[in-house]
């Protein structure tokens, strides 16, 4: 074998490496999402975008954290809990339904009124768009560290489909594989 | 341009009037896995978003876009499944 092709092939070994990597690092046809609001207006803005990309056969990855977590509580599941989790558990909103507005708030009367207004309009509750995003694959993340800072306990969370529970190692995974990440 | 869509036999109509955002868009998304490969699609809209919202999904995901028009007090948006 000459020189020459023994270092053509030492350069074509080079660059699959090379493009192996690029491959791995490739952003794929994912969004990823934090919400970490606790809105009803934002966290009904997030649901409409991801499932928007869902449409789009994008995976879609929703990562859950802090004030954004009563957007995942259900009413009806009352866990045994600490004095503190018990007393975090009664100040924050107990359902999606009951999350406030980031404007026009008016002392609870605003967020009523935009579900009324809402309804006339045709536009989906929050409920209504996470059955959607339930039906489209879209998968929700609930952060663990806000879980216990919060005193939110998994046995609270609503029965949805595609719901894990990870920290933020798992997040960054998920977006440096997106195309797109945002937080809100 | 209506009247060369009024003429298309639609395979999957899909009515979505009544939902706002991102109501229509889903529907269309749902009825598309049951209409034949190069049939048509026509979506019913009463939020005139859906047009632009059609039409960039279709380029996305290589379908053909026909058109649309208003109808009474809605549109008609029309597109061609094409299977990549």
């Amino acid at each position: 074998m000459s020189e020459e092709t023994m270092s053509q092939e030492e350069t074509i070994k080079k660059l699959i490496k090379r493009v192996e990597k690029l491959e791995r690092n490739a952003p794929q046809d994912k969004l990823c999402i934090g919400v970490m609001d606790g809105d009803y207006d934002k966290t009904m803005a997030a649901f409409i975008i991801a499932l928007g990309a869902a449409a789009y056969d994008m995976e879609v990855d929703m990562f859950f954290t802090f004030w954004a977590l009563p957007a995942l509580r259900d009413p009806r599941k009352k866990p045994k809990k600490d004095f503190l989790g018990k007393m975090f558990g009664a100040m924050l909103p107990s359902s999606a339904m009951k999350m406030p507005l980031s404007k026009m708030q008016m002392m609870g009367m605003g967020p009523k009124m935009i579900q009324a207004v809402m309804k006339m309009h045709n536009a989906k509750s929050l409920e209504e768009l996470m059955k959607d995003a339930a039906e489209f694959g879209i998968r929700i993340h609930v952060c663990t560290m806000a879980m216990d800072v919060m005193g939110i306990k998994k046995e609270e969370i609503i029965d949805y489909p595609h719901i894990d529970y990870l920290g933020v190692g798992a997040f960054v995974g998920m977006f440096s594989e997106a195309k797109q990440c945002w937080f809100m | 341009m209506s009247e060369e869509l009024k003429a298309l036999s639609v395979d999957t109509e899909v009515d979505a009037r009544g939902t706002a955002c991102p109501g229509p868009l889903l529907e269309a998304k749902r009825a598309i896995a049951d209409c034949p490969e190069d049939g048509i699609m026509c979506i019913l809209s009463s939020d005139e978003g859906t047009i632009i919202d059609v039409q960039r999904w279709c380029k996305k995901m290589g379908h053909e876009y026909l058109g649309d028009y208003e109808d009474d007090g809605y549109w008609r948006v029309f597109m061609k499944k094409i299977e990549e």
